[in-house]
């Protein structure tokens, strides 16, 4: 039977401050963040494919909508959601075979994690939002 | 009394084969969209209507949001579990998450297979 007591001997991590988290602590907890955001986003998602498909009238009021500014930053900032859940999950599926899971390849991933996303976001966002 | 300790044995194996299955699923259609969009280049209603419109592309959107659907409630109740304490609580917002992506559900097909 496992022993209840094994449980005090992790280890604990009790600084909050996330910039202060390993880099695949860092990766880790974005993924459940972005994920969060992206389950509160989807309401907005299903609304604006909603207005853009029902018609020539609400595809034009799409149109307005998503040319504001606000609307745009949130837009950018849930496709930076999607992209680093989907980077960082792609990360996951292969920890899952055991691919790159010693310290250094888990580092050197999730650095690059953080990098891409980051970047395509910016590429996708440029493109699609601007 | 029952002193048997609850971990492990499969509890989990469901819902952690769904999440890796619906990632898959939800990867390839990002890629085929994004290449789609990059080649059609919706600018107007009619493109943009037509790119929905097509039944393949009907039915991969809505394996796509079915996916989205079937990961949230894994993730949503893996978060729940993690913070949420009190059974009360947490069921009852277990049960709304369940209600409210079911409900998505109805609304992505009457989005999709609105004539």
């Amino acid at each position: 039977m496992p022993d209840a007591s094994l449980k005090k001997k992790r280890p604990l991590w009790y600084d909050l401050n996330l910039l202060h988290l390993p880099l695949p602590g860092l990766v880790s907890i974005l993924h459940r963040i972005s994920g969060a955001l992206l389950f509160f986003g989807l309401v907005w998602f299903l609304f604006l494919l909603d207005m853009s498909l029902a018609s020539e009238q609400g595809y034009a009021r799409f149109a307005r909508y998503v040319s504001q500014p606000l609307v745009k930053l949130a837009l950018l900032v849930l496709l930076w959601a999607y992209l680093h859940h989907f980077c960082a999950g792609i990360r996951y599926l292969f920890l899952d075979i055991d691919k790159g899971v010693d310290l250094a390849a888990a580092r050197a991933t999730s650095g690059l994690v953080l990098a891409v996303s980051l970047a395509l976001t910016a590429i996708l966002g440029w493109v699609l939002l601007w | 009394m029952v002193t048997r300790t609850v971990v492990g044995a499969h509890y989990g194996l469901r819902g952690w084969l769904a999440q890796r299955i619906s990632a898959v699923v939800m990867a390839v259609y990002t890629i085929v969209l994004v290449v789609a969009l990059a080649a059609i280049r919706p600018a107007d209603y009619a493109t943009w209507k037509t790119l929905f419109g097509h039944g393949l592309m009907r039915v991969a959107t809505l394996l796509f949001i079915a996916s989205v659907l079937l990961h949230a409630w894994v993730g949503m109740r893996d978060i729940l579990m993690d913070y949420i304490k009190p059974t009360g609580l947490r069921l009852a917002l277990h049960v709304t998450v369940i209600l409210l992506l079911a409900g998505y559900a109805g609304w992505a097909v009457q989005i999709l297979w609105r004539t």
